[in-house]
């Protein structure tokens, strides 16, 4: 159960929900309504006034390397570090029936960051990030930057991460997947949620 | 030691000028528009070195320690200051002038203090004739380092923040994140002094020792003296862009281990 309370962003505020395993809640709201700063607030990239906590156990009291590791949050655009896809993946895993799931050849880990296309790149952060088995998933536009048919295979993983347990958080413009997937859907506008449904 | 220096006059200087008016008339004949700033610059210089001349003279006469602390003082600003002028991206607040100075006072600091303490030996050790040039050595090269690191690993970060952000959110140390950043803005730092160690003899004969053979002394006694400095040089810049990243760094990045790329102000001109 990951609870968020009080929380302000630059966008404003204050923010207060919470979702638990086995739950996809669904974000939407205009272009600029801080859905973006309050998902960077929750992985702790920027400091924010607020409480969150995971299970119980408040977010300082939690290194925050230790935190994003179990808050996996991954963002509209991608960063790379190193010219080699592979190098992006913990040490010695084996990811490659989840980059399959992704719809990509497990043979892109030898490929160079650079020759991939956006979309590929955004299947292979959500590939990297899910690698170290977060409990709690919070995506930022997942699939829009994909075509059809990658897009239905990242909601495919994302479907069976919920029945595994995690707890999952999408930001979405798109209103059809939105209804597709989400267990609840929360409306976002001027920094605050407006929809009554879980505003605490 | 043969000691044939030679005592150059005012009037040897003058006629030496004579060059650099000639380039300014060909700048005038030529419309290249230089005419004015090399003279100005010549002027410049002029004044500077007279200046630096007649100070150094009066520091030598007085000989007192505070004295010689004042004037090493007085570098230290303006090394500072230039390393400030030099950053693309400046942190704010008073990390942005006194981090560079900071890292550079202390690198170049203990180095000299143990330079003029256990090899140099003068007396009294901080002697300001040996001290004063030594140390204006060891800054301006230092200087040179930590504002090529600190502007390298600025830029990167900013440039770079969705990669840095990629590894953090990936459960990685602030330290860990920015290690790629780290090195290039070190191996910036310390290219000058590296390439300069590799080309001192063979494409360029440096200016101190230069300066020594000139007065006199035998070129393999110039040859240790340059040997010294140059180590000495590699010391102090080395120290001063490993301290002046590890605190940029520490500063860029807070004890949550986040990107803190607010606390840098914007891009300048």
């Amino acid at each position: 159960m990951l609870i968020v309370n009080g929380l302000r962003t630059k966008a404003g505020g204050p923010v207060g929900f919470e979702f638990g395993g086995g739950e996809i809640i669904a974000v939407r709201g205009p272009s600029g309504s801080g859905k973006s700063l309050m998902l960077r607030a929750i992985a702790d990239l920027d400091p924010a006034e607020g409480e969150v906590s995971l299970d119980g156990i408040p977010r300082a009291r939690i290194p925050a390397p230790e935190w994003r590791r179990r808050v996996a949050f991954v963002p509209a655009e991608s960063g790379w570090w190193d010219d080699r896809v592979g190098a992006h993946f913990p040490d010695g895993s084996d990811n490659s029936a989840l980059i399959e799931a992704l719809g990509l050849d497990p043979a892109v880990l030898d490929w160079e960051v650079r020759r991939l296309s956006t979309g590929e790149r955004h299947r292979l952060a959500i590939a990297r990030a899910l690698a170290l088995e977060p409990g709690v998933w919070l995506f930022d536009e997942p699939t829009a930057a994909l075509d059809a048919v990658a897009a239905r295979r990242v909601e495919a993983v994302i479907r069976q991460g919920r029945d595994r347990g995690a707890a999952i958080l999408l930001v979405t413009h798109d209103d059809v997947q939105a209804a597709r997937l989400a267990d609840r859907t929360l409306t976002m506008a001027d920094g605050r949620l407006v929809a009554p449904e879980g505003v605490t | 030691m043969s000691s044939s220096y030679i005592v150059l006059s005012y009037w040897d200087v003058a006629l030496a000028a004579v060059f650099l008016i000639l380039n300014a008339g060909l700048s005038l004949w030529l419309q290249l528009g230089l005419a004015r700033q090399m003279l100005v610059a010549g002027l410049r210089m002029v004044v500077q070195l007279l200046a630096v001349g007649l100070v150094l003279k009066a520091v030598f006469a007085v000989g007192s320690p505070l004295v010689t602390l004042g004037l090493a003082l007085v570098m230290v600003v303006f090394a500072g200051r230039e390393i400030w002028a030099r950053q693309e991206r400046r942190m704010r607040g008073p990390w942005g002038p006194g981090l560079g100075a900071g890292a550079m006072t202390l690198a170049a600091g203990v180095v000299i203090i143990f330079a003029l303490t256990q090899q140099i030996g003068a007396d009294p050790w901080w002697s300001p004739r040996f001290a004063l040039p030594l140390f204006g050595m060891i800054l301006g090269n230092t200087m040179t380092g930590v504002s090529l690191g600190l502007d390298t690993l600025s830029t990167s970060l900013w440039r770079e923040s969705a990669a840095v952000e990629a590894r953090l959110l990936l459960g990685a140390t602030r330290w860990d994140a920015t290690r790629p950043f780290a090195r290039r803005a070190m191996r910036s730092g310390m290219t000058p002094i590296i390439n300069s160690m590799a080309a001192t003899g063979v494409i360029s004969l440096p200016g101190m020792m230069t300066g020594q053979i000139l007065s006199g002394v035998d070129p393999a006694e110039a040859v240790k003296y340059q040997l010294l400095i140059i180590f000495l040089i590699a010391g102090a810049t080395g120290l001063g862009v490993v301290l002046s990243i590890a605190g940029g760094i520490w500063r860029l990045t807070d004890e949550r281990h986040r990107l803190r790329l607010d606390r840098l102000g914007g891009e300048r001109g």
